[in-house]
This record gives C-alpha cells, sequence and structure tokens, in this order.
C-alpha cells in the first residue's frame, strides 16, 4: 500500500511494529512504531503517558514526510 | 533418418539477415539450420533434425503482434515439430517478448512443446517466464556454449516426455510452481543444516524463497507544513462497528473509506478492529492506538500541519496477498491525489 501511493509523488511515512517487513517490501520512511498490538501508544502504561508516547510519533512522522530521503530511512530518533 | 523434429525461430540478427536496418523483415521459412541452430543440431545429435528455421524481424514482430503470431504458427504446423525452440534471446528485449509471444501461442495452438532462452533481466522473461520453460542465459550471445548444453538437455526430454524437474536442477527461470515431493530430511533437520551454513557465512538454498519486490523511489518532502493536507492509512483492521463493507479479518480482498468528520478521537463505541492478525484487546478498548486521531486533531488544533483529511483508509493486513495491497495503495493514491492530500501516515500493527 506504502508504495502504491507513494507512486503517485505523496510522500508517506510508515509506522510499522515490523520495520524488516516495512524494508523489505519498501516503504522509503519509516518510524518503529511501539507494539505489534498497539503500534501507538502503550495501554500498559497511564493514558497520559499512552497519549504522550502517540504524540511523540505522530509529531516525528511529521518531520519525516518532511525530510528529503534519497533512500529507505529509519527515524529511530526524533529530529 | 532423424526421429524427431524441431521447428527453430530466429530474429533477423541471429538469422543472419541482418542488424537493426533490417529489424522490419517479414517472417520468413528457411528448411535449414542457421546460427544458433548450428550449435543446437550438432550438440542434440543423429536423433534429431531442426526441419526448419523461422526468421522475423524484431520490429516487425512488435508491430504486427497478431498478424505475424498467426503467420509463424501457421509456417510452424506445417512441418509438424516435437518440439519448438525460439531464441535464446539473451538481454535482447524485443527479441525476447517476441521469443516469449510466439512460443505461447505455439503451445497452445498446436500443443507443441516450446522452450526459449533469456537472461532474467530481459522484459520478455518477466512477462512469460510463468506460461514457459525459459532457460536461464548470460546477457549476451558470448554465453551461447554455456546455455547450450541446458537447452538440449530440456529439448531431449520435451521431445521423449521425459519429466522435467525443478527449475534450479534444468536451469530455467522459476516459474512460481510448487511441486509436492517427499524430503530425505524432515524440516527441523534442514532447517539447523541452513542455521549453520548461514552462521559460517557458506551459501545455502532456502525452501522457501521470498518473493521479490518492486521499489518506488522516495516521494519529495512536504515543503509547507502549515498548509499540507494529511490523510491517516492503516493495514490495523479498524473498520466501524459491524464492520458494514465486511472486510475480511485475514487475506483481505478490499479496503474501506471511513469518516473522521466531527471526531475529536476513535471512539471504541464507533469503531472496532476486525484484523485476525494480533491480540485486539487494547485496540478494541481503544482505536487511537492505531489511528491516532486525537493527536492529530490536537497538532492539527495547534496548527502543526494544515488539516486532515476527513476521512482514513483501512484495511487488515495480515495474510494479504501483496498484490492485492498494490492494487489498494493504487486506488487510495488516485483518490488523494483528488483529494489534494500532500503526505500520507500509514500505521501497520
Amino acid at each position: 500500500m506504502v508504495k502504491g501511493i507513494e507512486k503517485y509523488g505523496i510522500p508517506v511515512v510508515h509506522l510499522a511494529t515490523v520495520v524488516p517487513i516495512s524494508k523489505t517490501i519498501g516503504a522509503n520512511r519509516i518510524i518503529p512504531a511501539i507494539g505489534i498490538p498497539y503500534p501507538l501508544g502503550d495501554p500498559t502504561q497511564s493514558d497520559e503517558d499512552s497519549y504522550k508516547i502517540r504524540e511523540k510519533l505522530v509529531r516525528r512522522a511529521l518531520k519525516a514526510l518532511q525530510t528529503p530521503v534519497s533512500e529507505q530511512t529509519v527515524f529511530e530518533k526524533d529530529i | 533418418m532423424a526421429k524427431y523434429k524441431i521447428v527453430h525461430y530466429l530474429n533477423q540478427f541471429f538469422g543472419g539477415i541482418g542488424g537493426e536496418d533490417k529489424a522490419d523483415y517479414e517472417p520468413e521459412v528457411r528448411e535449414e539450420k542457421i546460427g544458433p541452430g548450428l550449435a543446437m543440431a550438432a550438440a542434440l545429435g543423429e536423433d534429431y533434425e531442426i526441419v526448419a528455421t523461422v526468421i522475423c524481424g524484431d520490429n516487425y514482430f512488435g508491430e504486427n503482434l497478431d498478424l505475424a503470431t498467426d503467420t509463424i504458427v501457421e509456417m510452424v504446423k506445417k512441418y509438424e515439430p516435437d518440439v519448438f525452440v525460439a531464441g535464446p534471446a539473451f538481454n535482447a528485449g524485443r527479441y525476447g517478448v517476441a521469443c516469449g509471444t510466439i512460443c505461447k501461442a505455439v503451445e497452445e495452438r498446436l500443443g507443441v512443446p516450446v522452450l526459449t532462452g533469456m537472461y532474467i533481466e530481459n522484459p520478455g522473461a518477466d512477462m512469460f517466464k510463468k506460461d514457459i520453460i525459459t532457460v536461464s542465459t548470460g546477457n549476451s550471445a558470448a554465453t551461447l556454449r554455456k546455455s547450450m548444453p541446458k537447452i538440449v538437455n530440456l529439448v531431449k526430454k520435451m521431445a521423449t516426455g521425459e519429466e522435467i524437474l525443478g527449475p534450479s536442477i534444468e536451469g530455467y527461470l522459476e516459474r512460481g510452481i510448487r511441486v509436492n515431493y517427499f524430503a530425505e530430511e524432515r524440516g527441523a533437520t534442514r532447517g539447523m543444516k541452513m542455521l549453520i551454513k548461514k552462521m559460517a557465512g557458506e551459501p545455502f538454498e532456502t525452501d522457501l524463497p521470498m518473493p521479490k519486490f518492486d521499489r518506488v523511489p522516495p516521494a519529495e518532502p512536504i515543503k509547507d507544513i502549515k498548509t499540507a493536507k494529511i490523510a491517516v492509512v492503516t493495514s490495523g483492521g479498524i473498520v466501524p462497528q459491524g464492520n458494514p463493507d465486511h472486510i475480511e479479518s485475514s487475506n483481505a480482498t478490499k479496503f474501506g473509506f471511513y469518516t473522521l468528520e466531527g471526531m475529536d478521537r476513535m471512539s471504541a463505541d464507533d469503531y472496532m478492529t476486525i484484523h485476525g492478525g494480533y491480540d485486539r484487546q487494547f485496540v478494541l478498548k481503544d482505536p487511537n492506538l492505531v489511528v491516532p486521531l486525537d493527536v492529530l486533531r490536537e497538532l492539527e488544533k495547534e496548527g502543526e500541519f494544515g488539516s486532515l483529511l476527513n476521512y482514513f483508509g483501512t484495511t487488515t493486513g495480515t495474510g494479504t496477498a501483496t498484490g492485492s495491497a498494490a492494487k489498494f495503495g493504487d486506488e487510495i493514491g488516485k483518490k488523494f491525489i483528488e483529494e489534494g492530500v500532500d503526505g500520507v501516515i500509514l500505521t501497520s500493527t
């Protein structure tokens, strides 16, 4: 799906729990997500903390969409 | 007297007619062996005879696909061959497509076993390797001598009806066909042996090669985030309660677009997940874990980006064929272009 959309020239950031799969399928902007049953957040923590984790990831995603990349790039840390 | 008859197909170049200037050469039959056919005949021995060679210019074939195919099939039919061989085409694209097209037509219409040869990156190989046996050759005619034993062996097997073994044994391009067989060693033993080889850095052959994936060059980044329209897509199986479009929980054949209009967050009363590949307990309680609407609305309010597209795209990623996923992506991409979307956040569980 990532490539199907990106081939129209729209940048796609893939928030994916299993980064090797994301790499294999060919996503160009990748952000490692938290866990398979909860990619954006952590329900084992408080609602507030879980929200903060999600906010951090979404902010990073918006940054990644503004970052030029020439090859597959994993955004491990905040930019 | 030879027992088995072969008809051979060549382009204008290998047929000795000429180069690009003769590429519009119309199909012609010669009752003799020519070019690569000489080497093939010598290697096949006296039980086999190349009774005719059809020569056709690559451009003529490409520009008159149907007519050329019909004409050549008629030419071949007359000789009632036991095997039809085209090429090999090495890395010549038009020639490869011609070889594949004519082989497929001869096999389908005349019921004659067919064989061609190409370099793996020949566009004709991608188009036809699943339909016909395509011997793997190098990228130039200099590799003819190396590929000839494979071609000859397969021609003999086809003529005599002997079983053709797997692609790595016979040296043809993989056709994506699985054949059941009894392995001598059980899976655990094979796995351990592979692992040991892998650890030692030695080459090993996997039982299950992974499909190869295409690449798309990275799109240009968003220039002005303050005015950018952002869209959300997920493979996490988030759907409205009751799953109105019956998206499958595994091996999905469709995707859905669902509204985000007037919503500050994903409510568990309205949305659920039907994904069959992960423990759904957390997401059923809070779908924002997959579609981060709460955060996106907050950031939209703060002016961190222009606006959020008022619906999201969704399907189930588990067990879903990459072909289906590519199709969903294409349809979603098309829609997003219409909507003027500038960037996409795609979440996967």
